[in-house]
């Protein structure tokens, strides 16, 4: 794995070269926060951020999007016949992801890619079409927990190239064939700064101090876990709202609706959240998940007991920690799995 | 700990050891900094984990709706004011409710300390007073509470809870000492277009979590327009259209039973100001109407009832 | 690749109203490719969605089996704003069909075995498909006895009551249509199926009970088929979930780890006593 060296005062010509070929986003300051924005040139880039607030899930799987058209005309041979919406007309970029959430993109390949019957061609789509340049984290916030969940501030997974920040430089290495090419006219990486990355790992991953323990989840067998005591107590503060879903990077689940205007219809399919009781509710009244509890406790059993065991172990969780800092209620994913993990006391 | 804080649960255990309440609904610590979690105390050992301060800025009326039992409520002035209109429009018993009436100091804005601290990790806030203490891993600062309280607070003007069954604490200044009357001025200057405009502005990053609704009491509907397919009043996209549907259906939904209590703008995750809109019909309902949501009981909420002389709104 | 949320064009070629409340019609459609009808290929249990343009789709058991031809026939209830609409419509309109979704009976195991099917109200749509293809002469010699119990409210309330005429003739297979209340001029079964299944009382060995009906069918059904001795691992059933995607991705009918889409409908019921019940 060849590791390179980008000053960062060359930003701007090797963002330039990029641009030639793809749409190019990043995280950039907005109102306090960092927002994923279309990248105009490299010196807009910053490098000094904690992550961005809403997940680049979006740019995979948008919170809107058409799935199909049809001419509104029942009247017509060819009206009311769906046809499929067409992909990404140029390649994108994304620059400065938080390895956590590239780490997302990947359980989300096991989801919307599981076989050839159910190939999300929406998705796939996007995934191929586009380069993932991430950014290790040098200073953690209190909410992270990756560590503890296959995942960490300098992990590599899903990436196609990881850049550390060494201050002036950045030292960019390499991880999938398409990284390595972008990286092909950069500068080999010394010795020393190869040094200072790995010392920035270690401090990186040692300054992660909370966690989560999902030994007994694992071991326990569904129904033992789904009827734990401790749920009762979980959901009370719990409003129901989507927040908690809606900022997950690995959060998946979408509504899909049909809308006509006039002569053009489309069907599309938007986010939709296991929060909501209407997520599950049957026509004829009845609801397999009617209470406040089914729902905070399907959450976090799909993220943590039916996700790994569907997914080859993969957990639906990264630990970048978003749902405790927006939910509005402070519940914390950390108490509820490490709860989930109790020992029970006979 | 604080006084305040000793009473809450003083009063709490009490009325859990006398069994006077099954539940009592306050606030316990928050995991992270700059939260506060809503806790529902069923023993008098869990009243130890109660707590009373700054970043409780959830409205605990909101959880009385649909519950059973006999439960107590912590309230400062909004919330009680949310209780009294809960009674009022038939969806709590108030004999089921054991109000214990505190005064609010004031809740607190979290955005606004971030953005205070952008870029730092902050580990730590503690109140002191009228100062805030604001610790991160190699910084702390002393700042002053006053700027950071949340906009509503300012022009706050029931601080003190309005109805009680006991009063822990003691009674404390009244208002936020800000104008309400001002917070909706701006929309007087502004033409149509222009009020379009600034709507657009302030609503265009809502992601339809529905945040705002889920932690408002006033909005209990057991199916909410928005989550209606049949007939479908709104679509449920991310297009513009459907999310300004929202909002301002939602807004004229409560008109006339807002208290201002802020709890929507405190759970809205991309920080819109749903005030901006709220501030404006609450306005035009106290200059019609004579009419502020939920000061007693004996009235009735103006857009509830039909009077031959209600005024005329254009 | 195949695009799974792009439904094929069909056109209604047959519709019927299959009781005499009026609630239920079967449809028959025909797809407008060839290679669509080609590529649609399906066994007994599978559901597709139908998918309306402008008003959205339903999943809905596939009644017809691949035994019956190119054409496919669903019994709809009208229920909501899909089905509703579907009700409206009329021979020779065109909608979409996507699909075949979901996990058939698992007919290979069950070969050199003894089925027994139990059948309550419109429930009984697949396992009509699972019938006709396990009495069609290519396959009926692969399986043992066949017992089918179904019932409904009324006599009005069956469908398919020629296919069941049909079925009540033949030798080899104990057909019992039974209805809930005695009515004039009814000479077959009265009682519920868990009544008859009880007089009945298939024995367990080296067989299958394949179920399909309303929950409180199946809740009574169960300590019947237990008194005989049945396991889990005999009893197969088809479940029921509020669906959108149908290919296992947008989340909402899952039961525990499984998706009912595409992981099920069939499960054993050996497989759902270690789930939640959230069905």
């Amino acid at each position: 794995m060849a590791e390179k060296i980008l000053k960062k005062e060359e930003l701007d010509d090797f963002v330039a070269r990029l641009k030639s070929k793809y749409r190019i986003y990043a995280p950039l300051e907005k109102g306090g926060e960092w927002e994923w924005s279309e990248v105009e040139q490299g010196k807009d880039l910053t490098f000094d951020f904690f992550n961005s607030s809403l997940s680049p899930k979006k740019f995979f799987f948008p919170q809107t999007e058409c799935l199909m058209h049809f001419r509104n005309d029942p009247h017509e041979e060819k009206g009311m016949l769906m046809e499929a919406e067409a992909g990404l007309d140029q390649p994108r970029l994304l620059f400065n992801i938080r390895p956590c959430d590239a780490k997302a993109l990947t359980v989300l390949d096991k989801v919307f890619e599981r076989d050839e019957e159910s190939m999300d061609v929406y998705w796939k789509d996007k995934r191929e079409k586009t380069v993932l340049i991430g950014l290790a984290c040098t200073d953690p916030c209190p909410t992270c927990f990756c560590t503890s969940v296959n995942c960490g501030p300098h992990h590599e997974e899903g990436l196609d190239v990881l850049q550390v920040d060494l201050g002036d430089r950045l030292l960019l290495r390499g991880i999938s064939e398409k990284g390595e090419q972008l990286l092909k006219d950069l500068d080999q990486a010394g010795t020393e700064d190869s040094q200072a990355a790995a010392d920035q790992k270690k401090e990186a991953e040692g300054s992660i101090t909370s966690g989560v323990e999902m030994d007994r989840i694992d071991s326990r067998q569904t129904l033992e876990v789904y009827d734990q005591a401790m749920w009762d107590r979980v959901y009370e503060s719990c409003i129901n709202c989507g927040t908690c879903t809606f900022y997950c990077p690995t959060c998946h689940c979408f509504d899909i609706q049909d809308e006509t205007q006039g002569e053009y219809g489309r069907r599309v399919r938007n986010w939709d959240t296991c929060m909501s009781w209407l997520f599950t509710h049957h026509t004829s009244g009845h609801n397999p998940r009617g209470t406040k509890k089914d729902r905070v406790r399907q959450r976090f059993m799909h993220k943590f007991k039916y996700m790994p065991i569907k997914l080859e172990g993969s957990i639906g969780c990264v630990g970048c920690g978003r749902c405790t800092q927006r939910c509005p209620v402070n519940i914390d994913v950390r108490d509820v799995v490490n709860s989930m993990n109790e020992e029970h006391v006979e | 700990m604080t006084t305040i804080v000793e009473d809450i649960r003083a009063s709490a255990r009490k009325l859990l050891e006398d069994k006077t309440v099954d539940c009592v609904i306050g606030f316990t610590e928050g995991s992270v900094p700059m939260q506060a979690r809503p806790f529902f105390a069923y023993t008098p050992e869990e009243t130890d984990l109660l707590t009373w301060n700054g970043f409780c800025t959830s409205n605990l009326a909101n959880f009385l709706i649909k519950r059973e039992g006999r439960n107590a409520i912590l309230a400062q002035g909004c919330v009680s004011r949310n209780i009294v209109g809960l009674i009022q429009e038939n969806q709590v018993n108030r004999d089921d409710v054991y109000i214990l009436g505190v005064h609010s100091p004031g809740m607190l804005d979290p955005g606004k300390i971030k953005a205070a601290f952008a870029g730092r990790n902050i580990l730590e806030v503690r109140e002191n007073g009228q100062t805030l203490l604001v610790k991160g891993k190699d910084f702390e600062e002393e700042v002053s509470r006053k700027k950071f309280k949340r906009d509503n607070c300012y022009t706050c003007t029931h601080r003190n809870a309005l109805i009680y069954d006991e009063f822990i604490g003691e009674q404390g200044k009244q208002t936020g000492g800000g104008d309400i009357d001002k917070v909706a001025a701006p929309w007087d200057k502004l033409d149509p277009d222009q009020r379009w405009q600034e709507f657009e502005e302030e609503f265009k990053d809502c992601i339809r979590c529905y945040a705002c609704r889920n932690a408002c009491p006033l909005c209990y509907c057991k199916v909410c327009f928005v989550d209606e397919h049949n007939p479908q009043w709104c679509g449920k996209t991310q297009d513009e259209p459907d999310i300004y549907t929202f909002h301002l259906l939602r807004a004229f939904h409560c008109a006339g039973r807002c208290t201002d209590c802020g709890a929507c703008e405190s759970a809205c995750p991309v920080g819109i100001k749903m005030r901006r809109l709220t501030s404006k019909l609450e306005k035009d309902i106290r200059d019609k109407y004579d009419y502020q949501p939920g000061l007693d009981l004996e009235s009735q909420p103006p857009m509830s009832v039909y009077r031959p002389d209600d005024p005329e709104i254009e | 690749m195949k695009n799974p949320y792009l439904p094929y064009p069909v056109r209604i070629s047959k519709v019927e109203i299959a009781t005499e409340d009026k609630t239920l019609r079967t449809f028959e459609f025909e797809f407008l490719n060839r290679e669509d009808a080609a590529a649609f290929t399906y066994l007994p249990g599978q559901f597709a969605e139908l998918s309306i343009p402008g008003f959205g789709e339903a999943p809905i058991g596939i009644a017809s089996s691949p035994t019956e031809g190119d054409h496919l026939t669903f019994t709809v209830s009208r229920a909501g704003k899909v089905t509703t609409r579907l009700h409206n419509m009329e021979q020779g309109d065109v909608m979409g069909v996507r699909g075949p979704l979901g996990h058939p009976y698992p007919l290979k195991d069950m070969k050199g075995k003894n089925i027994v099917i139990l059948a309550g109200g419109y429930a009984v749509t697949t396992l009509r498909s699972t019938m006709i293809w396990l009495l069609h002469p290519e396959n009926r010699d692969n399986y043992g006895e066949i017992t089918f119990i179904y019932g409904a409210r009324t006599p009005g309330m069956l469908l398919y009551r020629e296919t069941l005429e049909e079925w009540d003739q033949r030798s080899d297979v104990k057909t019992y249509i039974t209805i809930d209340n005695e009515v004039e001029g009814w000479d077959k079964y009265v009682g519920f199926v868990p009544q008859i299944a009880d007089q009945v009382s298939p024995e367990p060995d080296n067989a299958v009970a394949l179920i399909c009906g309303p929950p409180i069918m199946i809740k009574f059904t169960q300590p019947v088929l237990d008194k005989m001795g049945w396991t889990g691992d005999q009893i197969i059933m088809s479940l029921e979930n509020r669906m959108k995607c149908g290919i296992g991705i947008c989340g909402r009918c899952n039961v525990g780890p499984y998706y009912v889409c595409k992981d099920g409908p069939v499960f054993t019921k050996a497989q759902l006593d270690e789930l939640p019940k959230e069905y």
